[in-house]
């Protein structure tokens, strides 16, 4: 069974050099739209309209979106006239709404993280996203992050999923099980806003209204490399994103 | 060593007047009203209540049908509830019956059909119908520990938005245990993981020392109601949820969906999307079974294995996103159609990645072929013989993998799918390493299925309006990659949608998980779990 040795060998270094440089593979994002400047105030609002989440707000000619309503149905890109602009990065994760700052974990952290992943509800992409970190082009592990078997010795609960009635116990469980140090990321839409499935009998709509949230990684799912950025800006190694000005002219 | 005949066979269609005749022989007055319409090759009505479990049987075990599973309606003053069964390689037949709504107890049929039982289970717990004479009926859906009994979601009365305040965790629940020996006890695993990531699931692993002897898998915890709060919702609105409970499959899922709404609206799609589905679906295939390869390499711990296999996958994935704009094809698929075209140099370019998939898997396969210490981990752990597999109605790769060669593909055609040439490959054996062997197979005919499609492309739009303004029923069906799923969707008069439920194939296959699980040592465990490939979210909605 040598030939496992010399098979993998052979492959290479295949990890990406993110956070050193950027990743410019072709299919590491999808992409997401971004606020828009239309020619007419009236495409701005059929660009309101047809996001079935509202997550695009018009106001005049601009439109505005919130990234944690944002499904990616990608309908205000194909089934516009005018289309919404579209940012191809990855660096997205933002402050929870209403939140004016949140810190990472203090610096003995940064190249130490023990990470907790609970499955609160998650349709599943979020979650395989989250596994990704795992596999060679990203290997979250060359950056000092782990994910580990218990709450107790974990730094950093990341939560997917929009919290459905059945895991809000075994969420909040693991959640007191942690050291008090403990910060909470929600990754994906769902887990921001509660996504598609919003709030119902059965479905909390956000982590948010269940802990308290200090960083939140938007998309539906988000890119492993986004979520990379996220787990750095925990560690203190990368900063939260501005909210980007209003884009000036289209193409 | 292979019996198999397979089941496939053209021409049932010719069968289906002997059939009638048999019926009416058998079972008299007791059933009405045979008739066709575009979705069912037959269905009857059910005069008599106390012949189902006879009928279910009649088809299921005399006529070798699949069981499709049971939808129920409520409608403002009778209850309507269907049992679907597919006669293979003819299409699917609709046993129903209406009673009023008052009445809520029903013959079970768990008896004859043991793939019914999840299935009476749910409606039980959802719609308040009682099953006379099934054996465990309560706490599946709706957890007892936080849901008290005689809440019924799915009734119309029912307001899915309203959060239920009154709810209470009770902390003297004990879960159901089956071993009852002394020294026995009961090892809990989930519904978060420890060690690794994982799906909310939970299984009471109950033992008296080294080996499983009950394995009961408790689901649901990722249940949304999604089947709820679609009731009410545009179609296009429902689609959203059709394709985003389960993301590994949602391709799948929305196909199905799509295909149930275009037959309500008696729309056909032209032939460049239809190509284009088959395409997309079974790159959704491959992405998909890579991914339940490299899930198997990593549970026996051959890390060079599992490194190479989820390598494959994110290239995979890479490439549906460079091809759709998404990693999961999400927001594709729409009634009539998709939602965007391809240019010829994106498929060139998609082709390439696919090939080089291809390629690597074959590798991998013949590396893992010489692998002892990985083929020892896998081969006769988690059984599944074949008639169990029948018992239990396996569908998908799990099924193929004891010798159930139904896949939905031939033996009920959709898309286009019958003229296209591919072979839908099966094993005998039913254990961890025959279903192995299915997922490189399948992998293989994916990638034939999408450079035919490809070839086939015509040129044309992608797309037909599709307006449902008016009521009905549909039911669309598509072989997703962990097998059969169904969509049965109802609308009103202003295409709103009035009933949607998904039949999907991990709900079908988690049932027969324990068959696999039990009488195996600990330490198999996540390896039967991995050869299973199954998903909670699927499962649960």
């Amino acid at each position: 069974m040598s030939f496992w040795f010399w098979h993998g060998l052979r492959k290479g270094i295949q990890t990406t050099r993110y956070p050193r440089r950027m990743e410019v593979a072709l299919g590491v994002s999808p992409g997401r739209p971004i606020n828009t400047r239309f020619a007419t105030p009236e495409e701005a609002q059929l660009a309101a309209e047809i996001c079935p989440t509202d997550a695009i707000v018009a106001h005049g000619k601009s439109t505005f979106v919130n990234h944690g309503k944002c499904v990616h149905c990608q309908l205000c890109l194909r089934s516009l006239r005018s289309p919404m602009d579209w940012e191809t990065g990855y660096e997205w994760t933002h402050l929870p709404a209403n939140q004016r700052e949140s810190f990472p974990l203090p610096t003995a952290f940064s190249k130490s993280m023990h990470i907790m992943v609970v499955d609160a509800g998650d349709c599943g992409a979020c979650l395989h996203e989250v596994k990704q970190l795992n596999n060679p082009l990203y290997n979250m592990h060359r950056l000092g992050f782990f994910m580990t078997a218990t709450p107790r010795s974990a730094d950093l609960l990341l939560v997917v999923g929009p919290v459905s009635e059945s895991m809000r116990g075994p969420l909040l469980k693991t959640w007191e099980a942690m050291p008090t140090s403990r910060k909470v990321i929600a990754v994906g839409s769902c887990a921001i806003s509660g996504g598609v499935f919003g709030k119902s009998f059965m479905c909390a709509g956000g982590v948010g209204s269940v802990l308290p949230v200090d960083f939140e990684v938007p998309g539906n799912p988000p890119p492993p490399l986004a979520i990379l950025h996220g787990l750095l800006v925990v560690a203190g190694r990368k900063s939260v994103k501005i909210p980007e000005p209003i884009s000036e002219g289209r193409p | 060593m292979t019996t198999h005949s397979s089941p496939m066979v053209r021409g049932n269609i010719a069968g289906l007047a002997d059939l009638r005749g048999s019926i009416v022989e058998r079972f008299g007055t007791q059933v009405s009203q045979f008739r066709a319409d575009g979705n069912f090759i037959l269905t009857l009505s059910l005069t008599e209540l106390n012949a189902l479990p006879a009928l279910s049987r009649f088809f299921f075990w005399e006529h070798s049908c699949l069981f499709g599973g049971i939808i129920a309606e409520e409608h403002p003053r009778n209850w309507q509830i269907h049992y679907t069964f597919l006669l293979l390689g003819a299409g699917w037949i609709n046993v129903e019956l209406s009673m009023p709504l008052e009445a809520t107890i029903l013959p079970s049929i768990v008896a004859e059909v043991h793939a019914a039982d999840w299935h009476e289970r749910e409606v039980e717990d959802l719609f308040g119908i009682h099953f006379e004479n099934h054996p465990r009926l309560g706490d599946f859906v709706l957890h007892d520990q936080i849901w008290r009994e005689g809440i019924d979601p799915m009734r119309k009365s029912f307001a899915a938005r309203r959060p239920q305040l009154e709810r209470k965790v009770d902390l003297e629940w004990q879960p159901l245990l089956i071993v009852g020996d002394p020294g026995s006890f009961a090892m809990p695993i989930g519904p978060v993981y420890e060690g690794g990531i994982g799906e909310s699931l939970h299984f009471l692993l109950e033992t008296v020392g080294e080996d499983v002897i009950r394995a009961a898998p408790r689901l649901f915890y990722n249940y949304r109601a999604v089947e709820k709060i679609a009731e009410g919702r545009s179609i296009l609105d429902a689609l959203l949820l059709a394709e985003r409970f389960a993301a590994t499959s949602a391709f799948a899922h929305s196909f199905a969906f799509c295909l149930a709404a275009e037959r309500i609206a008696g729309v056909d799609v032209p032939p460049r999307a239809v190509a284009l589905r088959v395409l997309l679906a079974e790159l959704e295939r491959l992405r998909h079974h890579a991914g339940a390869i490299a899930a198997i390499c990593e549970s026996t711990a051959l890390a060079v294995s599992a490194a190479q296999a989820s390598i494959i996958e994110e290239q995979l994935l890479r490439a549906s996103c460079a091809f759709a704009d998404h990693r999961y094809l999400f927001g594709l698929n729409t009634p009539g159609g998709l939602n965007r075209d391809f240019t010829s140099e994106q498929c060139e370019t998609l082709l390439l990645a696919v090939d080089k998939a291809e390629k690597d898997l074959r590798v991998l396969e013949k590396r893992l072929r010489f692998s002892s210490s990985f083929l020892d981990r896998l081969e006769d752990v988690g059984v599944v013989t074949r008639e169990n597999a029948r018992d239990l109605n396996l569908v998908g790769p799990i099924g193929r993998a004891s010798a159930q060669s139904c896949d939905l593909r031939k033996a009920c055609p959709y898309s286009g799918y019958g003229r296209h040439g591919f072979e839908v490959p099966y094993e005998t054996e039913g254990d961890g390493y025959a279903r192995l062997r299915v997922l490189f197979a399948e992998a293989v005919q994916s990638t034939r299925l999408i450079h035919q499609a490809i070839d086939k492309l015509e040129e044309g739009p992608v797309r037909v309006s599709c307006e449902v303004s008016r009521p009905g029923f549909a039911l669309g069906w598509a072989e997703a990659p962990r097998g059969a799923a169904l969509h049965w969707l109802r609308v009103d008069e202003k295409g709103m949608v009035e009933r949607y439920r998904a039949i999907t194939p991990s709900f079908n296959n988690w049932l027969g998980f324990h068959v696999a699980a039990e009488d195996f040592a600990f330490q198999d465990f996540p390896i039967i779990l991995a050869t299973f490939g199954l998903s909670g979210t699927e499962c649960d909605r």
